[in-house]
C-alpha cells in the first residue's frame, strides 16, 4: 500500500503589490508517497518555488496560501509556528539553490550541523560531532574531520551544497524538498549529489520533491513528474510517460527543445514561440494559448482542466478524445 | 576551407595572489590560463567547455583584450593584438564583440534599448546622422526578433530573453567578425534559449562570424560549434572537431564530463554508465605536478605525477593531452 506522506490539494496563492495581485500558482493539487521522487518542471515564474515555500510556510509577507497541504496529521498551511518549526528541519526538510541561503556565514560547518542535532534530537556535544561528521562522509565529503572546523566560504559550491544536504539529512526527514539543488553546480558534482539523492530514496524510503527547470535532471531522478505553466499543474504523469508520450502540448514543446547529447545536430532547434504570460494579465482561457500550435477556438474562452486523457493533462485536445471513447 | 582569421598561441594569464608574509608580501601566481593554443578559421565556431574555475571565461576576455595577457600572443588577421597600442587597438575592436551571460545586468538600466544597441555606432561612426542611426538601430531590433517599437523602453521592461536580444544586437550592429559569447543562453529559460541559440546560429551564418562560444552546457556545445576546446585548470586537455570530440572523446576528463550529462530521457539516464571523478577541483594556487588532472582521474599512473603530458593526435585536427590516449577508447 503507497502511502501519502505530502498531499497538496487546491493550492492557490496570491501575491498582494501596487499594480494588482499576482496569480502565483493556482488550483494546484499533488501528492508524494513515501520513499518517491516527485519532479516538478517548468519555467522561471510557472509557480515551482512558491508552491513549495507555501507548503513549507516560508512565504513573503504580501504572500497569501488557501487551500491545504497535510503532512502526515498536520496541515502544513493552517499549522501555528511553533508546529512549523518541530516539523522542518526535522521530518520535513529543504535544499535550496543557493547552499548560503541554508548556512550561517561565521558559523564553522560542523557546529551548524551539531547544532541541528543537538536541538531536534537532543544529543550532546560528543554524539553529535560523531554524527555529524558520519553524515558528512555519506554525503562523500572527503575529509569530513578536517573539513567538520571549516567555515562555508572555504569549501567550493559543492561542497557547501553537500554541507546543505548533510544538514537536510541529519534528523532522516521523511520528505526533502529540494528547490534546484544543483542548478548552480557543475555537471560532475550535479551528477554526484543525484546519484546520493537516488541512493537516499532506494535504501531509505526518503521521499523527495525535486523542483527544476531540468529535464535531464528529473529523467535521471523522478518517479512522478509534474509540469508547471503559468502557475498551473497542466500535466502530472510518471517519468516513463513524460518522456515518451507527453500529452500536453507544452510538455511536448519542452521536451522538444530541450537540445540532447545523443541527437545528431540540427540546423534549427525547435522552439516554443513567444515567452511565458505575466501572472498579473494572464490570457483568456488556457494560459498556454498564445504560444501553442494547436490552439483552437474553444482554449481561448474556456479553461481546461487537469483531466484523465492518455495522462494527467490540461488540454482539450486529449479530454474530447477521451470523452469520444478513441483513446 | 576558408583562411586562418585567429591566431591564439600559448596564452597566458597569470594573477598574482599574496599567499602570506604579512609584511614583506609573498605573492604565488594564480594561473587562470596557462599555455593555450589555437586557430579558428572565418565563420568557424569554437566551444569551449569545462567546469567553473576553468579559465573559460579568462580565455574568452584575454583573446579579445579585455585583459592583458601575462604571456604568448593573439593575432588577428595576421596583426599580433598583443603588441598594438591602445589607439591601434581600439580600431581592431571594432571588429570584435562579447556577449555576457547575465542578460539584464549586463546591460545599463537607465539606457534605453535603442541607445544600448546604438552605444557602438556612436563610438565608432560619430559621424553617423541620428536618423539613419535610429533607423540601423531598428533593423537590428528586427533581426534578433525585437518589436521595433519597443526602442524607448528600459531594460527592466524586458524579460530575461528580450535582454539578451538587445545584448545580441549592440554585438552585432558594427557587423563584427569576431564573437566571443561568454554563457550567453545558461540564464535563460529552456524555451527561450532555443530561440536565443537559433538566432545566434543563424546570424553566424548569415554574417560568416567567427565565434568562440563558451558555455557549461555540453549539448547546446554540440549543437553550435565546428570544433571543442575542453579546458582544465587553464590548460588544455582536448581539442578536437565536434564530431569527433563527441564520437570519440580520447581524454579522460572530456569522458568524465560528458558521461556527467543530465540526459532527458529515463531509461537512457538510469542505464549509463557514469565516471565517476574522484575528489574536487584542485586549488590553481597549487596545481598537481605533472598532468594537472591527475588527482581527480580514474586513470592515472605513476608517469602522470611525474610528466606533463605532451601533445598527441588521435585524428586530423584532433589534440589530446593524456599520457595514456591510446588506452582510452571507449566503444561506442
Ligand atoms: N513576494 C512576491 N511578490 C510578488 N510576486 C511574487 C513574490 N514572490 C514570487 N512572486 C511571483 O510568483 C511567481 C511564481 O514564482 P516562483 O518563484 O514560484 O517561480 P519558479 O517556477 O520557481 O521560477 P524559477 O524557475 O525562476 O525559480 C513569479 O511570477 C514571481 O515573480
Ligand atoms: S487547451 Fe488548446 S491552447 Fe491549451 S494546450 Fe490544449 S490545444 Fe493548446
Ligand atoms: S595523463 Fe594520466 S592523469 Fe592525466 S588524463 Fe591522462 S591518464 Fe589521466
Ligand atoms: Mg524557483
Amino acid at each position: 500500500m503507497t502511502q501519502r506522506i505530502l498531499d497538496i490539494s487546491d493550492l492557490n496563492v496570491r501575491f498582494a503589490t501596487e499594480d494588482g495581485e499576482v496569480a502565483a500558482v493556482s488550483d494546484v493539487s499533488l501528492h508524494v508517497n513515501k520513499g518517491e521522487c516527485l519532479g516538478i518542471v517548468g519555467e522561471s515564474g510557472s509557480g515551482k518555488s512558491q508552491t513549495f515555500m507555501a507548503v513549507m510556510g516560508l512565504l513573503a509577507a504580501n504572500g497569501k496560501a488557501t487551500g491545504s497541504a497535510r503532512f502526515g496529521e498536520i496541515d502544513l498551511l493552517k499549522a501555528n509556528e511553533h508546529t512549523l518549526n518541530t516539523v522542518r528541519g526535522n521530518r520535513l526538510a529543504m535544499v535550496f539553490q543557493d547552499p548560503m541561503t541554508a548556512l550561517t556565514p561565521h558559523m564553522r560547518v560542523g557546529r551548524q550541523l551539531t547544532e541541528v542535532l543537538e536541538r531536534h534530537r537532543g544529543m550532546d556535544t560528543k554524539a553529535a560531532r560523531a554524527e555529524a561528521v558520519a553524515m558528512m562522509a555519506r554525503v562523500q565529503i572527503t575529509e569530513p574531520e578536517r573539513r567538520f572546523a571549516m567555515y562555508p566560504h572555504e569549501l567550493s559550491g559543492g561542497l557547501r551544497q553537500r554541507i546543505v544536504l548533510a544538514m537536510a539529512l541529519l534528523c532522516g526527514p521523511e520528505l526533502v524538498i529540494a528547490d534546484e539543488p544543483t542548478t548552480a553546480l557543475d555537471v560532475t558534482v550535479q551528477a554526484l549529489i543525484l546519484d546520493l539523492m537516488r541512493e537516499l530514496k532506494e535504501k531509505h524510503g526518503t521521499g523527495f520533491v525535486l523542483i527544476t527547470h531540468d529535464l535531464g535532471v528529473v529523467a535521471g531522478l523522478a518517479d512522478r513528474v509534474a509540469v508547471m505553466y503559468a502557475g498551473r499543474v497542466v500535466e502530472n504523469a510518471s517519468v516513463a510517460e513524460i518522456f515518451a508520450a507527453p500529452r500536453h502540448p507544452y510538455t511536448k514543446g519542452l521536451l522538444a527543445c530541450t537540445p540532447r547529447l545523443t541527437d545528431a545536430p540540427t540546423a534549427v532547434l525547435p522552439t516554443i514561440p513567444g515567452q511565458p504570460p505575466n501572472l498579473q494579465k494572464l490570457p483568456s482561457g488556457c494560459s498556454f494559448h498564445p504560444r501553442c500550435a494547436a490552439v483552437f477556438d474553444r482554449c481561448r474562452a474556456e479553461r481546461p482542466a487537469l483531466a484523465e486523457g492518455g495522462t494527467l493533462n490540461a488540454c482539450f485536445l486529449n479530454h474530447s478524445v477521451a470523452a469520444g471513447g478513441a483513446a | 576551407m576558408s583562411e586562418t582569421v585567429l591566431e591564439v598561441k600559448d596564452l597566458k594569464v597569470h594573477y598574482p595572489v599574496r599567499t602570506g608574509g604579512l609584511i614583506v608580501g609573498r605573492y604565488t601566481p594564480l594561473k587562470a590560463l596557462d599555455g593555450v593554443s589555437f586557430e579558428l578559421k572565418a565563420g568557424e565556431t569554437l566551444g569551449v567547455v569545462g567546469e567553473s574555475g576553468c579559465g573559460k571565461s579568462t580565455l574568452g576576455r584575454a583573446v579579445l583584450q579585455l585583459l592583458t595577457a601575462t604571456g604568448g600572443a593573439v593575432a588577428w588577421l595576421g596583426r599580433t593584438l598583443t603588441a598594438l597600442d591602445a589607439k591601434e587597438l581600439k580600431a581592431e575592436r571594432e571588429h570584435m564583440q562579447i556577449v555576457f551571460q547575465d542578460p539584464l545586468a549586463s546591460l545599463d538600466p537607465r539606457m534605453t534599448a535603442g541607445d544600448i544597441i546604438a552605444e557602438p555606432l556612436r563610438n565608432y561612426r560619430p559621424a553617423m546622422s541620428k536618423a539613419e542611426m535610429k533607423s540601423k538601430v531598428k533593423d537590428m531590433m528586427v533581426r534578433v526578433g525585437l518589436h521595433p517599437a519597443m526602442i524607448n523602453r528600459y531594460p527592466h521592461e524586458f524579460s530575461g530573453g528580450q535582454c539578451q536580444r538587445i545584448g545580441i544586437a549592440r554585438a552585432m550592429i558594427l557587423d563584427p567578425k569576431l564573437v566571443v559569447c561568454d554563457e550567453p543562453v545558461s540564464a535563460l529559460d529552456v524555451s527561450i534559449r532555443a530561440q536565443v541559440v537559433n538566432l545566434l546560429m543563424e546570424l553566424q551564418r548569415a554574417m560568416n562570424l567567427t565565434m568562440i562560444f563558451i558555455s557549461h552546457d555540453l549539448s547546446i556545445v554540440r549543437h553550435i560549434s565546428h570544433r571543442v576546446m575542453v579546458l582544465y585548470l587553464g590548460k588544455t586537455m582536448e581539442i578536437a572537431p565536434r564530431d569527433a570530440l563527441y564520437a570519440d572523446p580520447r581524454h579522460p576528463y572530456t569522458q568524465a564530463l560528458l558521461s556527467a550529462v543530465p540526459v532527458p530521457d529515463p531509461s537512457v539516464a538510469r542505464a549509463r554508465p557514469r565516471i565517476p571523478l574522484a575528489g574536487e577541483l584542485p586549488s590553481p594556487l597549487n596545481p598537481p605536478s605533472g598532468c594537472v588532472f591527475r588527482t581527480r582521474c580514474p586513470r592515472a599512473t605513476a608517469v602522470c605525477a611525474a610528466l606533463v603530458p605532451p601533445q598527441e593526435q588521435p585524428g586530423a585536427g584532433h589534440d589530446v593531452w593524456c599520457h595514456h590516449w591510446r588506452e582510452t577508447k571507449v566503444a561506442p
